[in-house]
């Protein structure tokens, strides 16, 4: 028993420890680097202030660039739901063999480094990308499209990447459905329509509200997507806080930058628990 | 279509990956009939039932509602409503809201909406849970709530798979006895799906056995249990004896003399038999009688009682004929000799009460 209860001694304090160490104290130190004076030579001063905040709710550039990113993720958000939810339907509603085969393809793009994949966008959206040359060649197009360094760009990039983290809750929910409800509905005079409207999307909801903060999360925070397909007009948040840091020097403001981005989406988080509660409220 | 028929089902034939589910299906159900599909898991009865709702197509056949082609409707337009096997109550709206799902659909709201559902969910006991939860039911309120939605729609027929079977055996008999009287004020034709017999007797008008995807018999819970058409029905329905024999001369149109180990017994049928044909005797364990000495003017058949239980209100008994068969037999007590019983070993004389039995040809042989 002795040796027992010092295991689970030192596995919960190497547990506390790590999210000490690596959670608790460099959200700290953000929170105060925020409330420091921005001096380049010295990465921070040591004396309080609010300019980095009120720099942010102020200067109508910040404000901007906030609102852009809402924007471009709840963009992404519909566009991934949009496609994703009659992708994860139908692969759920597959004979188990399909339904294997359709989860590994959609599985393998997603191990592999999401940089990487950014990359190879580029090469798809280029002047002489894959994309141009297959929409030239059909007669479609006759000039190239200029799609690189566009919102478009950034957004099929980040469609591309946060595809999967969509579709799996979603799956995850369709698949435990009780297709006799669906049944029933019908059965009870429904139409297509109805039973999707008064059935499959209630119970469905939970997956959906899970894989659009999935998807909307990560979004406003993805600065290289930006980076790569959007060039210097597509800024995000994402890329705001990693000039403050790397290439501003002005530490204050982009960790107020990012503790904004933090509350943002911990109100979001809190709003889909409640959401969630009530909604469960008549189900196990 | 037979007059006062109100679904008539002819030549219903469907197979899954070439495997015949139902063939050459025919069947007419009348207005404000109890009808049960009877069979064991496999035999087509509850496709059978998935095609009359729309949620498989047959591959031949017709069905024909009130006079109108059914097929050609999706299941959400035909005036038919199912009660699912595992109730299928939509778990995120209240047990209102769920009973007033179909005529939500059909855009009757207000008073009508509110009158209605309650005139439902009175029907089956389940007015004060309106404002529960599926999960905060039991099984057999789940039930009823699962009744109520079926027929507030006032279906013209009513599709019932094996709705009770996941109640405990008390609430089962209580279910039974509930919805027969539901289904008698109400007026609905049902169509139940059961693979149990007990139950299928107690509620039914009409009993239909299905074997493998065939008619086995219709008929009337008394036709069935006490005329079987054939040894599968037999077997199938309630506890039999089989005694083999032959036909050994036909004396008049309604009876014949079967050798049974050697004896010469007089039996009643109707069917037609030829001297040296093969068949089976079937005798109902209530019908056999016992005597502890043999009867001089009646022929018998000696044995010993292998096993006795004390059932309450019978004693049943396993007796071992000389001639080696096995027969259940059931007694009832009996007022003037209360402690009546036997021991094991004991030597009995068997025989029964004269017409009851059924001459069926042999099919094993």
């Amino acid at each position: 028993m002795k040796i027992a209860d010092n295991t689970r001694f030192c596995i919960i304090l190497l547990i506390s420890g790590w999210f000490i160490l690596f959670g608790v104290t460099p959200l700290l130190l953000l929170v105060i680097t925020s409330f420091l004076t921005m001096d380049p030579a010295n990465l921070v001063k040591f004396s309080f202030t609010l300019k980095a905040y009120s720099q942010l709710f102020i200067e109508p550039g910040y404000i901007i660039i906030f609102t852009r990113s809402v924007k471009l993720a709840l963009t992404t958000t519909l566009l991934c739901l949009g496609l994703g939810y009659p992708f994860a339907w139908y692969t759920a509603r597959m004979t188990p063999k399909w339904r294997t085969s359709a989860l590994i393809l959609l599985m393998i793009p997603f191990w592999t480094n999401s940089l990487v994949r950014t990359y190879a966008m580029r090469m798809v959206l280029g002047t002489h990308g894959i994309l141009n040359k297959i929409l030239l060649s059909a007669g479609l197009i006759h000039t190239p499209l200029k799609i690189m360094y566009t919102d478009y760009a950034v957004l099929a990039g980040l469609f591309y990447l946060m595809l999967p983290f969509m579709v799996l809750p979603l799956y995850a929910t369709v698949e435990k459905l009780n297709f006799q409800l669906v049944e029933a509905a019908r059965d009870l005079g429904a139409g297509a329509f109805s039973t999707f409207t008064k059935i499959i999307f209630p119970l469905t909801l939970p997956g959906i509200m899970a894989g659009c903060i999935m998807v909307f999360v990560p979004t406003m925070g993805l600065y290289y997507v930006a980076s790569l397909l959007g060039g210097a007009r597509q800024l995000l948040v994402g890329n705001l806080i990693q000039q403050q840091f790397l290439n501003a020097g002005n530490w204050p403001l982009g960790s107020a930058t990012s503790i904004i981005l933090i509350i943002f989406m911990a109100v979001m988080l809190i709003g889909y628990g409640l959401l969630l509660r009530r909604f469960s409220r008549g189900r196990e | 279509m037979l007059v006062g028929s109100i679904l008539s089902i002819g030549g219903l034939g469907k197979s899954f990956s070439g495997q015949p589910i139902l063939q050459n299906f025919d069947l007419d159900v009348k207005a404000s009939e109890f009808i049960t599909l009877l069979g064991p898991s496999g035999c087509g009865k509850t496709t059978l039932l998935r095609i009359i709702a729309g949620f498989e197509r047959p591959d031949t056949g017709t069905i024909l509602l009130d006079g109108k082609d059914l097929l050609s409707l999706p299941a959400e337009k035909r005036k038919v409503n199912t009660v699912f096997q595992s109730y299928a109550l939509f778990p995120h709206l209240t047990v209102f809201n769920n009973v007033a799902f179909g005529l939500k659909i059909k855009k009757i709201k207000g008073r009508e909406l509110q009158t209605r559902v309650e005139q439902a969910l009175g029907q089956v006991k389940m007015k004060e849970f309106a404002e529960r939860y599926p999960h905060q039911l039991s099984g057999g309120q789940q039930q009823r709530v699962a009744m109520a939605r079926a027929i507030v729609n006032r279906p013209k027929i009513l599709l019932l798979d094996e709705p009770l079977s996941a109640l405990d055996a008390r609430l089962r008999r209580e279910m039974q006895i509930e919805l027969k009287k539901l289904q008698r004020e109400i007026g609905i034709s049902f169509i139940f799906v059961t693979h149990d017999q007990e139950e299928a007797l107690s509620m039914s008008d009409r009993i239909l056995v299905m074997q493998e995807g065939r008619i086995a018999q219709l008929g009337t819970p008394r036709q069935v249990y006490e005329e079987p058409e054939n040894l599968y029905v037999a077997r199938f329905i309630g506890d039999i004896n089989f005694f083999p024999g032959e036909i050994s001369k036909i004396l008049d149109a309604d009876q014949v003399e079967v050798t049974i180990f050697g004896r010469q017994i007089k039996a009643q049928t109707q069917r037609q038999f030829q001297p040296g044909d093969k068949v089976v005797l079937l005798l109902r364990p209530e019908d056999l009688r016992l005597y502890e000495v043999p009867p001089t003017d009646i022929k018998t058949f000696a044995g010993s009682i292998v096993e006795r239980s004390y059932r309450g209100s019978t004693l049943d008994t396993l007796v071992r004929l000389d001639d080696g068969l096995l027969l259940t037999t059931c007694e009832f007590f009996d007022e003037d000799d209360p402690d009546f019983d036997y021991s094991v070993g004991q030597r009995v004389y068997i025989t029964w009460v004269k017409g009851w039995e059924v001459v069926l040809p042999d099919e094993d042989c």
